[in-house]
């Protein structure tokens, strides 16, 4: 019950989105039953929405230490770059295992940055963002490279109880991590070391792994999203495979309440958050309008939904009602 | 005097002349030169270009490098400083930055330097050579003012005392005719008679203390504390007494790992451990509330429970969570031993009153059950209805035996439950008072008391 409310401004925003998106199309919220799957506008935003949705599950964590992570889309087009070359050639367990550790190894290259080397995340990931790119192009060497696997396929464009592939990815991630992080005292450790990094040092946290282990975890949440990208679209591009992305999860994460000082997180308003901001671009192409829009009716939400958060308002509107 | 803070009352004349600088720029114009405690010069500048920053020697507009490192070499010789000026500051030990940023003042303006706290991070020969500079700079006719909480340098150096306490002035004298324990009385705000009057009422009963829980032998580290030896026993409460700065925070973050020793070592229970850091100092079960509660002590988001079960957690590590129900039950228990308020384990801790801060950070040592628990500064910044509740803590804990270091300026305090204090001064250790010996008199003397002159930091050099 808490949850859902801390997360009320998140909720209102995105019932307010699907609502406009229903009145621009009206068969936005139709889903019906097809070859065994679900198919529908709605269910659209999720699958769509699954890749960012992975990110930000890496990032808010990254966020909540007081850092960021701008190297994600980069560790999707590496990971997409090794599934995809692996893919016609090895077994799909071998695939996955590949990438994923692909991943958690650059998660944990920036993770070693900050943590031990104390190079600010904004930088020390910036880095890897850069020089990531062009490590997938080594990979691809410089084409595209497309496969044939109906494994790996499967991952992107499969459906689990017609439920489709990525969306249940998402879940299953969001399960995952929510074990990892609450059903332990990581989850209180990662706050602690970002609300106050000194003070949980002389508490006796090890704030080195703390900050080493979220930024593994995203590197490790990015290598999924790849996977999932590359298995959509039966080919690894590294010139364009999550380009952009890390700005979408960090927004997602913003939007999901987080300070970007560090502290307090939330998992599911987290995928909450990305999910809106899918919910956005698939509205703004189903009506019709420019993409080129999408852009600026992307920050008018995100902007609404943080005045809703904002204290300063929230004090303004108490003394609005107050009577004089 | 330096323009940083906007004056709204009194004058200040420079020659006769009213000046009433409203930056630091104008009050440097005017000839009032200020250096920090932190140098605020660049570190990734060449010292030349540090010294002459803003007005570099030029020819047609380009900075002329030779004569500007040549004409740098030449100041600082006058101060008795001869280093390679083409590098860049950043790689010279702190006190040759301060001697730079000293000659850059210099250099500007020039008619009164202010020093606030230059020789806090310097050590014993580094402060002979400030010392040696100041001189040659008085006898140039600038005068100085030199902020400091070190005694030594104090009677080392100045012509004249100015004592402040709490933003007021409280005296100026002649340093030859302002005896040592005159001046800490001042810096106190205590009549000494008075105390002695007092101390007859409060004679202590010593305990029995066991064999010492902890012992220190000649922990150490260069320019950052002398070495200290110390023990505690349990069911025995040392004080650490001494002024702001004399060594016992640093003390304190020694033992406890948050900095690491140079020299000496640790024994628990008679052996000797190694402490590299809080977790090893957790895991020996000792704990530690800092001094700053703000900075150190409290996750100010994270609410009194889990503030409270922090280090236990921390212990534990993280694959052994202390389940929600566990939790609640640890803090309902020492919110309702303690008297935390408001009595809500889930409100975030930075909503709650000092006290009560200062009460869950207790909690959250107490949680750990540690053997040695060290209090810095406790009832700082409280109110006295907290504050008497903690120094009842502090009695009722050490009856259940365990060791506890506790740090107060507030003397009658430290005299109240302490069965031993040391004294610190100058980051030195500088005596141990035990039983009958224990009152605000003896611990005022020995803060006051001549240093020898060997050990001593800041003779003047021969001339």
């Amino acid at each position: 019950m808490r949850a859902l409310r801390a997360g009320a401004p998140q909720l209102l925003a995105f019932l307010a989105v699907l609502l406009a998106d229903r009145l621009v199309a009206p068969q936005f919220l139709a889903v019906h039953w097809q070859d065994g799957r679900l198919f529908g506008s709605l269910v659209d935003v999720f699958n769509r929405g699954a890749p960012v949705a992975l990110l930000s599950l890496g990032m808010v964590l990254v966020v909540a230490t007081g850092g960021i992570d701008l190297s994600v889309g980069a560790v999707m087009a590496i990971a997409g770059a090794v599934a995809a070359s692996l893919a016609d050639s090895q077994p799909l367990p071998l695939v996955l295992a590949a990438a994923l550790a692909t991943g958690l190894v650059c998660g944990l290259w920036n993770g070693l940055l900050v943590a031990v080397l104390r190079i600010q995340p904004i930088v020390a990931t910036l880095i890897l963002m850069v020089a990531g790119r062009g490590i997938a192009q080594l990979i691809t060497e410089g084409r595209i490279i497309t496969f044939a696997s109906a494994d790996l396929a499967f991952l992107g464009g499969g459906a689990l109880l017609g439920v489709p592939m990525p969306v249940v990815l998402v879940f299953g991630m969001l399960l995952v991590t929510l074990a990892l992080v609450r059903g332990t005292a990581l989850g209180l450790m990662i706050e602690a070391t970002g609300g106050n990094a000194r003070a949980s040092a002389l508490a006796g946290i090890d704030t080195r792994a703390v900050t080493l282990a979220v930024y593994a975890w995203s590197g490790f949440c990015a290598a999924l999203a790849g996977v999932v990208a590359a298995a959509d679209i039966l080919g690894a591009d590294a010139n364009n495979a999550g380009l952009w992305l890390e700005l979408d999860a960090i927004l997602a994460v913003v939007v999901a309440g987080s300070s970007l000082l560090g502290g307090r997180f939330s998992l599911w308003l987290a995928v909450l958050g990305a999910v809106l901001i899918q919910a956005m671009n698939t509205g703004i192409l189903l009506s019709g309008l420019p993409p080129e829009l999408n852009l600026v009716v992307k920050a008018v939400v995100v902007l609404a939904v943080l005045l809703l958060q904002s204290p300063r308002l929230a004090g303004l509107s108490l003394l609005l009602r107050s009577p004089r | 005097m330096t323009g940083i803070v906007r004056r709204d009352a009194g004058a200040v004349r420079l020659d006769g002349m009213p000046i009433a600088p409203r930056s630091a720029e104008e009050s440097a114009r005017a000839g009032i030169a200020t250096v920090y405690q932190e140098v605020g010069l660049l570190p990734n500048l060449t010292v030349a270009q540090n010294l002459f920053l803003g007005r570099e020697p030029t020819r047609f507009g380009l900075v002329r490098g030779r004569a500007m490192r040549q004409r740098a070499s030449e100041r600082l010789a006058e101060f008795g400083l001869s280093i390679e000026v083409g590098a860049p500051l950043g790689s010279f030990p702190v006190a040759v930055q301060h001697l730079v940023a000293i000659a850059r003042a210099v250099d500007l303006s020039a008619r009164v330097l202010i020093l606030d706290e230059p020789t806090a991070s310097l050590d014993t020969h580094e402060v002979t050579v400030l010392f040696g500079v100041m001189r040659r700079l008085a006898e140039r006719g600038i005068g100085i003012v030199f902020v400091t909480h070190f005694l030594e340098q104090v009677y080392a150096i100045t012509d004249r005392i100015t004592v402040l306490r709490n933003g007021r002035l409280v005296t100026e004298r002649e340093t030859a005719q302002f005896p040592r324990l005159d001046l800490v009385r001042t810096m106190l705000g205590r009549d000494l008679a008075e105390e002695e009057a007092r101390a007859e009422t409060g004679p202590r009963v010593r305990r029995t203390a066991g064999p010492p829980v902890l012992r220190a032998e000649k922990l150490g580290k260069a320019g950052y504390l002398q070495p200290v030896d110390l023990s505690v026993a349990g069911g025995e409460v040392v004080g650490l007494a001494g002024l702001l700065g004399s060594g016992r925070t640093e003390t304190a973050r020694l033992l406890f790992g948050a900095e690491r020793p140079d020299q000496g070592r640790i024994l628990l229970d008679g052996k000797p451990v190694r402490i590299a850091g809080p977790r090893d100092a957790l895991k020996h079960r000792l704990g530690y509330c800092p001094e700053e509660r703000k900075t150190d002590g409290i996750v100010a988001d994270l609410t009194v429970r889990e503030n409270i079960v922090l280090a236990l957690q921390a212990r534990q590590g993280p694959f052994r969570p202390l389940g929600q129900a566990a939790q609640d039950r640890i803090a309902r228990n020492f919110i309702a031993k303690l008297d935390i308020r408001p009595p809500d384990p889930e409100r975030p801790i930075g909503l709650l009153s000092g006290g009560n801060q200062q009460k869950a950070l207790l909690a959250r040592w107490l949680a750990t059950e540690p053997r040695l628990l060290i209090l810095d500064e406790p009832t700082r910044g409280i109110d006295v209805g907290a504050h008497a509740e903690i120094i009842r803590l502090i009695r009722s804990l050490c009856e259940a035996g365990l060791a506890l270091l506790v740090i107060s300026s507030e003397l009658e305090e430290i005299v109240t439950y302490s069965d031993r204090v040391i004294v610190m001064r100058d980051r030195a250790q500088v005596a141990e008072l035990a039983d009958g010996a224990i009152d605000v008199t003896a611990i005022l003397r020995a803060i006051a008391a001549e240093a020898p002159r060997t050990a001593s930091a800041c003779q003047p050099e021969p001339a």
